[in-house]
């Protein structure tokens, strides 16, 4: 078991040097950076002093090796226009991303879940037929839609709850939380349904699939043949294996849920790093579009080794063959 | 007699289809006494599983119990709601299919699946179940039983899996084991401990076997009696030995000179011709008319109902007729 995580994190970090490579490379082909932080009228000699100042006359590998000595470090430069660090600006919003995502996991496994069992259980009823349908608009519908139809119907119409921002917030530490108080509550509604449908729709549809699938195997027979309650094989005996896809699908979709919260954010306005990330892109802010490309794979790696690992305490098969690989 | 384990009246069962009902059994009756096995043999969808599927009341829709009795022990449990025929299910009667390797639950402990079954039967407690569970295991010949119980099942051989299945089959000491090709999917070596694990348990505890299987081999070695099923009809059922060595029904006839020899020399086996009809062709009058050599007029027109034929009983027109005409046969 130790071994294979070693050997797994050395993947990780064959991963994580091929996209520090690309972020790096942003630099050297996204335009000057000199001219970003400069103003027009700005004297030839002192351009090249800040130039000089950011490390930018010196050879290619060097400045490559300094960026990612810094990069182990968490530093990622100074943005050009907050001038500010990168570290800090993320720090500070990856509180809002991480609360947004949780939510719309959780939203989306709850649900994705049971309305995937049910209907799996009861595919002929009436209801099973209606979540197919909820399933295929979460399917088809873009996201930015879901997200202003929300804000439609429910800020905009019946005002129930707020259309942008992350209401109030509550400090611990570094972390800002929105989960200790109402409007901060309410404020994750919305943007969390935006974000999980999508999600929501596809675990539903694959424990659905997963369901029917087990329930016609030969343990699902012998065990209905012992007698055991129907509430024992469905639950007991059904249920945990289908949970491998289901743990696949929950753990790959969480980075991208974190990737891609990037529309959902800019929608709600919320104060979260996709929304950096995007005015980034509008201002041509290099060091904060890398250090995002770098974060973004790191959460991916460290996800897929969870996955992993949840996978073996799942199924004891694959303890047996990771421990003695074939 | 005393009254028999299981008893079948005229079971019929249907599966509903677009293209109308299909009769996968049609009017079978056989009786099963303690500690008696009966084997049951046939060609692939004969209706042999479905036959001990439809005693445990797991035939799923669209498939369904037309007609007929069912009795346990002089109780009837074709008719009872599904729940208390889930409590017969495990407890009177126990089930064996045909793989081991996909009948246990990948993801559970071997304990686990023993004590859920035994607790679900019995209102032991969590350590007197285990212990039943492990007494269970050395039972089946599964050494080191208390080491081996919390393996997982893809930590055991083929055959040590089919007797841990057997032992959840056990659990709640049934009164009729129902053994769904129990063997087929085994070594040789390994079905021959089976079979004889079989036996004892038959003997040492009075069960009564159903014993479903495609193997003539298994058949003579293990059962007392031996119905010969076809099309959804029993054609022939009588003690094995009889129906081995002297077989009154044409299919029953094929079925025994398709088995090779080893003291005879026979250079070919014989065939039977064509192949079983499909349920939803299945001719008028006797259904297996258009491959029986000794066809005649009212094979297609009558159905022949089971008559008892010294100690067979046996559904052919052949034998309904005067002894001079059933000798110019035999």
């Amino acid at each position: 078991m130790f071994a294979f995580i070693i050997r797994r994190a050395l993947q990780a970090i064959g991963v994580l040097l091929a996209v520090g490579i690309i972020s790096f490379a942003m630099f050297r082909f996204a335009g000057d950076p000199v001219n970003q932080i400069v103003s027009l009228d700005t004297p030839a000699a002192e351009r090249e002093q800040v130039r000089r100042s950011l490390g930018l006359d010196d050879a290619v590998p060097v400045q490559f090796a300094r960026y990612l000595g810094q990069a182990v470090r968490g530093e990622f430069g100074v943005s050009y226009q907050f001038r500010q660090p990168v570290s800090d600006l993320l720090a500070e919003r990856m509180p809002a991303t991480l609360e947004l995502a949780l939510c719309a996991t959780l939203f989306a496994t709850g649900f994705g879940v049971l309305m995937g069992v049910y209907s799996g259980l009861k595919r002929d009823s009436l209801l099973a037929k209606v979540f197919q349908t909820i399933s295929l608009i979460g399917i088809s519908l873009p996201t930015f839609l879901i997200g202003i139809l929300l804000i439609y119907l429910f800020a905009v119409t019946l005002g129930w709850l707020p259309s942008y921002g992350r209401g109030d917030t509550v400090r611990l530490g570094w972390w800002s939380t929105g989960l200790l108080t109402t409007s901060g509550l309410k404020a994750l509604i919305l943007p969390s349904i935006t974000l999980g449908l999508f999600q929501m729709t596809l675990i539903m549809r694959i424990v659905r699939a997963e369901m029917l699938e087990v329930l016609r195997t030969d343990y699902i027979k012998f065990a209905r043949a012992r007698g055991l309650t129907t509430r024992a094989i469905h639950f007991g005996h059904a249920l945990k294996n289908t949970l491998v896809p289901v743990i696949t699908i929950v753990g790959l979709q969480f980075g991208s849920v974190i990737a891609f919260a990037i529309i959902t954010e800019t929608v709600f306005q919320w104060p979260g790093m996709g929304l950096l990330f995007v005015q980034a892109v509008q201002n041509v802010d290099i060091p904060i579009m890398a250090a995002y490309l770098m974060l973004v794979a790191l959460i991916f790696v460290v996800i897929n080794l969870a996955v992993d690992i949840l996978y073996t305490i799942v199924d004891p098969r694959l303890r047996t063959s990771i421990r003695q690989p074939a | 007699m005393t009254q028999p384990v299981l008893s079948v009246r005229d079971l019929r069962v249907e599966f509903v289809t677009r293209r109308g009902i299909l009769k996968a059994i049609d009017g079978i009756s056989f009786d099963i006494g303690k500690g008696e096995v009966l084997g049951v043999v046939g060609e692939s969808g004969a209706g042999k599983s479905v036959t001990g599927s439809a005693v445990v009341g797991l035939i799923d829709p669209p498939g369904r119990i037309a007609g007929g009795e069912i009795w346990l022990s002089g109780m009837r449990i074709d008719n009872l709601p599904p729940e208390e025929m889930r409590r017969v299910r495990g407890k009177r009667i126990g089930m064996i299919f045909q793989d081991p390797l996909t009948s246990l639950n990948p993801l559970y402990r071997v304990s686990e699946q023993l004590i859920e079954t035994i607790r679900t039967h019995t209102n032991l407690s969590a350590s007197g179940a285990r212990k039943r569970a492990i007494d269970l295991l050395a039972e089946v010949g599964i050494p080191a039983p208390e080491r081996r119980i919390d393996s997982y099942p893809h930590e055991f051989s083929g055959g040590m899996r089919q007797r841990v299945v057997i032992a959840l089959a056990l659990c709640a000491e049934p009164e009729l084991i129902i053994a769904d090709e129990p063997t087929t999917a085994l070594d040789v070596s390994v079905q021959a401990q089976i079979i004889s694990l079989l036996k004892r348990l038959g003997r040492e505890h009075g069960t009564a076997i159903m014993l479903v299987t495609h193997d003539m081999g298994v058949i003579a070695e293990t059962a007392d009696r031996v119905a010969v099923m076809y099309a959804g009809r029993i054609a022939e059922i009588g003690p094995v030995r009889d129906v081995v060595q002297n077989p009154l029904h044409p299919y029953a006839k094929g079925l025994m000179g398709a088995i090779p020899s080893l003291e005879s020399d026979a250079n070919r086996l014989v065939q039977i011709p064509g192949s079983m009809p499909r349920l939803s062709a299945i001719p008028p009058g006797c259904p297996f008319n258009p491959r029986c050599p000794y066809v005649f007029d009212r094979c297609r027109v009558e159905r022949p109902e089971p008559i008892q034929h010294s100690e067979h009983r046996v559904a052919c027109h052949l034998y309904d007729q005067s002894p001079v005409r059933s000798e110019a046969v035999a």
